[in-house]
């Protein structure tokens, strides 16, 4: 079942004319010609789609949060700045169909009743912005955008905004005060977007594929797109599979097939590259917590994990992780998670804002201990030190970027203590090249 | 509106912040302050020193708030009830936020210009602990001017914008003021653009620490040495009300008027505070009111005098040797610890 990508390997889907004539900007006609803006938020309400960005807060009820106050604009803000390591699905989705996207947005601006749009897009990605406002133009040149669109009386505005190249302006307050053309400092909350958001007006903002997803839900109704999935984990999801796998890529899942249907089948990931074998998972993106192999294809209770949002998260911070944003990085045995975890913990010290002390200076502080335990120089304190700094930070930031550098640590050690210990303790043999730790008992061999 | 903080209840207006609700209880009971500054818009919530406990949002919900909330943006509730002393993990946290603040400063305090009236020094002083964890070299700086008047010394700051609130408040025009991100962010040269603005000697005032200080003072004293005295001079650019800073008859430092939270009361202009260095220049009004805990106070003013509450001598007799085992260490040799009969 695929909605998003059935069409993305059309040749030429990227112009407007092929787009149309695999039944793209249908749910625009439909939307704003048949239907009302509270009937376009109910049907999403029902399809229970959930927000694709991370925190996977159902959408329907961000809409439905809007303040609506009388003569003040509203804004919709699409939220492309995707910069999370492991995930990059977003990209995908504009670079090779940008009028998935743009449908979605005059769908979802409708509902809204949003005059002026913008996507904010990851300053890095400057091809994909030239892609997405050529596509805009032929939209307005079709009369897709602009004032009367279709003739239906609606007008919108959809603007293009490169971002400003950091990985926290894609945290919601920070992208607005970056589109604000500030420094992009997360606000504190409340107030939150849906009250204050971009100019001071009413603003919501979401993920590039959950906006994608609403023209589907317009075609087809709530209903049928709730039918998938399982659960609460409604409807299909863009992973962006990355490691030691056979086939790395953008797959587009049914919520609800197995962890190990995705890793192993043919149809998705393709298995574990030859000769080797399963050693761990970071399963949303690297701010989600590392599930060792045995913890990420069945749950504590035993039962198989599935790829959604209450499975994956089953067990808590103890033996579950979090479907995030879909950023599904594997690891082989032949992968060191010190220097994983340093590499994750080096990129939140690089990517902190600054503003709030415990997430300034703890992940500064985290990657320089790891660093130092990496290369040979670890103490034996280092291990509890590093769980204490995390436990600090979290929950006592501005925004869950701080949450977000704590639990790759905290969960390393947590699942992989030994490896730590090992280090520490053998640092001779740890700062070899290559050199992996194995647990006694452990093989290479598949 | 009626709030709770450590047993403590208040009436106080709607809009209150916990912050505010807790200084009306008293110092005891209000939470340390390293980023909030009242008289500036829309300081605080960066440095996290406030952050307290919620165990009833309200009346109307009275769940607790899942988070420490920070006191000095958080707005109080009809029947809201906020621990602050009396919580555990609101003093963990605190002792975890000195430690942060103290990981990249380079505890320079016998060479700052700050020391005496630093708030990070009070802050940890009272909140903090005398253990280090850290084993990693800090992050440094050079020290920069900022103008003919003002140093910066980045290696001392704590990053809590009040210096940027400040120039972009009462300062003309758009300034941006932070550099760069994370511990390598940097108050930004863009100020020094804004420091031959009339006012830009403010920001040394509401820093809380010493990396902006007064090039005019610079090293001429430390600050329990000097006598603060209440002035006030016709000025056309400001209202004229100072605090003068003696050492002897010699006036070595300008400063506006704080109030007991450490607050500037009001801002003053660069020509008041540079410029005015003489006795004739000022008519005095007294001296200040120094709170006692300060060092500024110590040995100073007669009534001011610390009393011990119980004879020194009596006290030296009574000391006892206590058996204390808390410094053995687990990782290395285990000391064997004799039972107790
Ligand atoms: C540090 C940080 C980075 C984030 N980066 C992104 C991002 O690149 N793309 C994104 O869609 N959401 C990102 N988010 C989540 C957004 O704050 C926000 O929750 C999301 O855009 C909401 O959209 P959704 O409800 O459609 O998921 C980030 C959050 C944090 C804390
Ligand atoms: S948690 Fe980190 S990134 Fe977020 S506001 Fe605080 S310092 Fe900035
Ligand atoms: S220089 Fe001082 S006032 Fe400015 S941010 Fe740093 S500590 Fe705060
Ligand atoms: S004083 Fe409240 S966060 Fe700094």
């Amino acid at each position: 079942m695929k909605i998003l990508t059935e069409h993305i390997d059309v040749p030429q889907i990227e112009t407007l004319a092929v787009y149309k004539k695999n039944g793209g900007y249908k749910a625009v006609e439909k939307a704003l010609k048949k239907m009302t803006p509270d009937e376009v938020t109910e049907e999403v309400k029902k399809s229970g789609l959930r927000g694709r960005g991370g925190a996977g807060f159902p959408m329907g009820m961000k809409w439905s949060f809007l303040a609506k106050p009388e003569g003040v604009p509203r804004y919709l803000v699409c939220n492309a700045d995707e910069s999370e390591p492991g995930t990059f699905k977003d990209h995908y989705l504009m670079w090779k169909s940008p009028h998935t996207l743009i449908e979605g947005m005059i769908v979802s601006s409708y509902a809204l009743g949003a005059n002026t749009s913008y996507i904010y897009v990851r300053g890095e990605l400057m091809y994909v912005i030239s892609i997405l406002e050529k596509a805009i133009q032929e939209a307005y040149d079709q009369g897709l955008l602009g004032k009367n669109i279709l003739g239906s009386g609606y007008d919108l505005d959809l603007f293009v905004q490169p971002g400003g190249g950091a990985y926290i302006c894609g945290e919601e307050t920070a992208l607005l005060e970056s589109l604000e053309g500030k420094r992009g400092n997360p606000r504190n909350k409340p107030p939150f977007p849906a009250v204050k958001g971009v100019w001071q007006c009413p603003t919501v903002v979401n993920n590039v594929e959950s906006i994608a997803a609403t023209s589907w839900i317009v075609n087809n109704g709530g209903d049928a797109y709730a039918a998938i999935g399982v659960g609460r984990s409604t409807g299909t999801k863009l992973i962006s599979a990355s490691g030691h796998i056979k086939k790395p890529g953008v797959y587009e899942i049914p919520l609800g097939i197995t962890v190990e249907e995705f890793i192993y089948s043919d149809e998705w990931c393709g298995g574990i590259r030859d000769g080797h074998k399963l050693k761990a998972v970071v399963a949303g993106g690297s701010s989600v917590p590392i599930l060792p192999a045995d913890m990420i294809l069945t749950t504590a209770t035993g039962e198989k994990r599935l790829m959604t949002y209450e499975s994956l998260s089953d067990g808590g911070f103890v033996s579950g992780t979090m479907l995030g944003s879909g950023g599904f990085i594997v690891m082989d045995e032949t992968t060191c998670i010190v220097h994983n975890t340093l590499t994750f913990a080096r990129f939140y010290h690089h990517e902190s804002c600054g503003q709030c002390s415990p997430c300034r200076e703890g992940t500064g502080w985290m990657d320089k201990v790891i660093h130092r335990i990496e290369h040979g120089k670890g103490r034996r304190e280092d291990i509890d030190l590093l769980v204490d700094v995390a436990k600090k930070i979290e929950g006592n930031t501005i925004c869950p970027l701080g949450d977000a550098a704590a639990w790759p640590v905290a969960a390393a050690i947590r699942h992989f203590r030994d490896e730590f210990e090992w280090h520490i303790e053998h640092p001779e043999l740890a700062t070899k090249e290559g050199a992996v730790y194995m647990r006694p008992g452990a093989s290479w061999a598949q | 509106m009626k709030v709770t903080i450590d047993n403590i209840t208040v009436e106080v207006e709607p809009g209150t912040t916990i912050m505010q609700a807790a200084r009306q209880i008293g110092p005891e009971i209000a939470p340390p302050a390293m980023c909030y500054y009242e008289p500036l818009k829309g300081s605080g919530g960066k440095c996290r020193a406030c952050l307290v406990k919620v165990t009833q949002g309200s009346e109307k919900d009275p769940r607790p708030m899942p988070k420490l909330v920070p006191a000095c943006i958080t707005a109080v509730q009809e029947g809201m009830v906020v621990e602050n002393t009396v919580n555990e993990s609101v003093l963990e946290t605190r002792k975890g936020i000195v430690e942060f603040l103290l990981l990249n400063h380079p505890l320079d305090c016998p060479v700052c210009d700050q020391a005496g009236e630093c708030h990070l020094q009070d802050f940890s002083f009272e909140h903090g602990v005398s253990t280090t964890r850290t084993a990693e070299e800090r992050n440094t700086f050079e020290p920069t001017d900022l103008g003919p008047n003002i140093q910066l010394h980045m290696n001392r700051c704590v990053l809590c914008y009040r210096c940027v609130y400040t120039a972009d408040q009462i300062t003309d025009g758009r300034v941006h003021g932070v550099m760069y991100r994370g511990d390598h962010a940097e108050i930004s040269t863009y100020i020094e653009k804004a420091i031959d603005n009339d006012f830009s000697g403010n920001v040394i005032d509401v820093c809380p620490v010493g990396a902006l200080t007064d090039k005019t003072y610079r090293f001429k004293s430390r600050v329990w040495f000097s006598k603060p005295v209440e002035a006030h001079c016709s000025c056309e650019k400001c209202t004229g009300n100072v605090t003068l800073w003696y050492k002897g008859d010699e006036v070595i430092r300008v400063t506006g008027r704080k109030n007991e939270w450490g607050e500037v009361m009001e801002f003053i202009c660069n020509t008041c505070r540079f410029d005015r260095k003489k006795t004739s220049d000022w008519v005095i009004e007294g001296p200040t009111k120094v709170a006692r805990h300060s060092v500024i106070s110590a040995n100073k003013y007669g009534a001011n005098l610390i009393k011990p509450a119980f004879p020194i001598a009596q006290a030296a007799r009574d000391y006892k040797l206590i058996d204390d085992d808390r410094d053995r260490s687990f990782l290395h040799e285990p000391a064997k610890i004799e039972a107790k009969k």
